[in-house]
């Protein structure tokens, strides 16, 4: 069987070597567009975040090559799917830093997926514009980690703030095993005591737990007066549903996590009368005329249910603030990494969809109490609670 | 702890471990006709509720009619998993045909996934959505409509298995392969009924759990799993072993979250499996 192999076959054997090579060099150094790596969960647990920031950044790259690009050259999104696991979004994460050579990283969608990045990224030296929420990823500051939505902290602060204002301070909760969840339920039980609240029941479920029946039967044996569920989708539309069958009165408050249509769909009518703090993107009509994201709003609501036939959510916002930021960095200091993560820490007053930046040396996601408004469900829509 | 609270815990853990109950009987039939242990069976529950849905909202059919095509598809999908990926390899090792289950259920998710997308989806109620109040506990009607199907499934396959000539080839197939054959029923067909089956009951309980917990392309896989953990503590032989385990399972999920901690409720049900497995006779409870 091993007869020496032919002249012939070696010389094609060494071609193919040697095409594959040059290939290989072309495909990387393809000509002066400027890479942008993307990782969002685009399948998985994940996906209502991930698809529509996808779709957000996608068309973003699409408007800005209308245009001519950036200074003349032509922004290239490298999108990959990390199927929300977090063990793929690192792998991806290596990918796109050394085979795709990017110059910055947008997303993850998820905390747990954007957690285990940072290592990565930090020993790579790469900016990543994260789209998760967990005020962790931020604090304390990394160096090369940024992100864009506002922290669970924050929305925590605002919960307690509308429950302090309602006299309520015995407080039931109900977080996910995810990420978003515990990092949620830290950040909830750690400033509880700060608004005079105490929690009198804490329980968990899985992200694709189909049944909360259980933990809601053990709060409604509880003094609580108001439930605070902290989660993803679809987990907390499964939630309302189960406390409408229980008849479990009491104020139902979640997450930022909540708001997008999927959990409309979901809860259906169980869904009114959840309150909930979220981008102004949710409720932007409403909005008046003198707020200065008002028209950035709505332009991007626009361009986006013009292109994709469906409404924009607050997790497309977050990749839409990402991707302008960096393309923003990319036009003013051109195709440096770190040029681009001075110029990200710098940024000031930055009219985005999750609210206005001012981002410093100390904090890398740069928003504060007034990027929320506090919205409500009424008969199947979201409204600005009064 | 009020006794209210207690038949609360009961009525939910009876409704989930009716539906591990009718995955379980799916895995105990293609088992003991055939020796497989079909690791697609949860998919089966999985395709009973997208393709509802998708026959309802997108073919905009009535809800009864899209239920029966749903089941009538998915019993064909068995059928097909069987005629063509498993018949072909029929003279390999039991293990190898297990492995082709796993790779059609991957498969299959993966089509879904696909096809569908990957969000979760909601099918309507059979009977609506208000509530009853049960000595003390309020139940959805769907979760009543889940524990009627179980007990229908058990009493109709009894009746099948126990007075028709079909129901009897299946349980000599079940006794004793070989001599089955010998005896002259035709094993290959028997086979294939077996899987088509239990294809179609896994798509039954999609039909009917769907309304309650909605479906999506990866729901698949941990009631595929708690369907096996059932048929495993029931002795992989036995329908009403199954059916036994299906509902042990679902308590102990039930009231492990409630008394122990709802964290840990996955880790309770999958403790309870490890357990059973240890057991000297093994899963199936043949030999020690």
């Amino acid at each position: 069987m091993l007869r020496r192999p032919s002249v012939s076959l070696v010389a094609a054997l060494i071609l193919m070597a040697v095409l594959s090579a040059i290939g290989a060099g072309c495909g990387t150094q393809a000509s002066d567009s400027y890479k942008i790596g993307a990782l969002f969960a685009v399948t998985g647990n994940n996906s209502p975040l991930g698809t529509p920031e996808k779709e957000t950044a996608q068309m973003l790259e699409e408007q800005i090559n209308a245009k001519g690009g950036i200074n003349g050259h032509k922004v290239q999104l490298i999108v990959y799917d990390t199927e929300s696991d977090e063990t793929k979004a690192v792998t991806l994460a290596k990918k796109l830093i050394e085979q795709d050579n990017v110059l910055a990283i947008i997303g993850p969608s998820s905390t747990g997926e954007s957690m285990a990045l940072i290592d990565t990224v930090e020993k790579a030296q790469i900016p990543l514009i994260s789209c998760a929420a967990s005020a962790q990823i931020t604090t304390p500051v990394k160096k090369w980690v940024f992100k864009t939505p506002q922290s669970d902290a924050l929305a925590a602060a605002e919960v307690f703030d509308y429950l302090k204002s309602k006299g309520i301070t015995e407080v039931a909760l109900l977080a996910s095993t995810g990420g978003f969840g515990v990092t949620g339920k830290q950040a909830l039980e750690a400033a509880a005591p700060q608004y005079g609240i105490k929690f009198v029941a804490s329980e968990s479920f899985g992200d694709k737990d189909t049944d909360m029946t259980v933990q809601l039967t053990k709060i409604k044996g509880t003094a609580a007066k108001a439930l605070i569920v902290w989660g993803t989708n679809p987990g907390p539309a499964l939630i309302s549903k189960n406390a409408k069958q229980l008849g479990l009165n009491i104020p139902i408050l979640d997450s930022h996590g909540i708001a997008n249509q999927a959990f409309l769909d979901l809860a259906g009518d169980a869904a009114n009368g959840v309150i909930l703090p979220a981008g102004k993107l949710l409720a932007a009509d409403t909005l008046p005329d003198s707020d200065p994201q008002k028209s950035v709003l709505l332009s991007y609501a626009k361009d986006f249910k013009a292109k994709y036939n469906k409404n924009a959510d607050t997790f497309g916002g977050h990749a839409w603030d990402a991707m302008t930021m960096v393309t923003n960095a990319l036009a003013k200091v051109g195709p440096d990494k770190a040029k681009i993560r001075d110029e990200l820490e710098n940024l000031k007053n930055f009219i985005g969809i999750s609210g206005v930046f001012n981002m410093s040396p100390q904090d890398h996601n740069g928003l504060t109490k007034g990027a929320f408004v506090m919205i409500t469900v009424a008969n199947g829509k979201w409204t600005v609670l009064k | 702890m009020s006794t209210e609270q207690l038949v609360q815990y009961l009525v939910s853990g009876a409704t989930l471990g009716s539906v591990y109950a009718i995955v379980g009987i799916g895995f105990t039939i293609i088992f003991s006709v055939t020796g497989i242990i079909n690791f697609a069976q949860g998919e089966f529950v999985m395709l009973g509720g997208m393709l509802s849905f998708w026959f309802i909202r997108v073919a905009a059919l009535p809800p009864p009619l899209a239920f029966l095509l749903a089941i009538a598809a998915t019993a064909g999908v068995g059928f097909l998993l069987e005629r063509w990926a498993i018949r072909p390899a029929s003279g390999s090792p039991v293990i190898s045909l297990i492995i082709i289950t796993i790779g059609a259920s991957i498969l299959i998710r993966g089509l879904a996934g696909q096809f569908w997308g990957k969000d979760a989806v909601h099918i309507p109620p059979f009977s609506g959505d208000d509530p009853i109040r049960l000595g003390g506990a309020t139940v959805v009607p769907q979760s009543l409509w889940v524990i009627a199907t179980m007990l229908l499934v058990v009493a109709a396959l009894k009746l099948v298995l126990d007075y028709t000539m079909l129901g009897k080839a299946l349980r000599a197939c079940a006794i004793n392969r070989r001599a089955a054959g010998l005896m002259g029923i035709d094993t290959k067909a028997m086979s294939l009924v077996a899987f088509s089956l239990s294809a179609g009951l896994g798509a039954l309980a999609g039909v009917v759990i769907t309304p309650l917990t909605l479906t999506s392309y990866d729901a698949g896989t941990m009631l595929g799993l708690k369907g096996f953990a059932a048929a495993a503590i029931g002795g992989f032989g036995s329908q009403l072993g199954a059916v036994a385990g299906g509902l042990l399972l679902g308590l102990a999920e039930s009231l492990g979250a409630a008394f122990i901690s709802s964290s840990y409720k996955d880790a309770i049900a999958l403790l309870v499996l490890f357990l059973v497995l240890l057991r000297p006779g093994g899963a199936s409870g043949e030999g020690g």
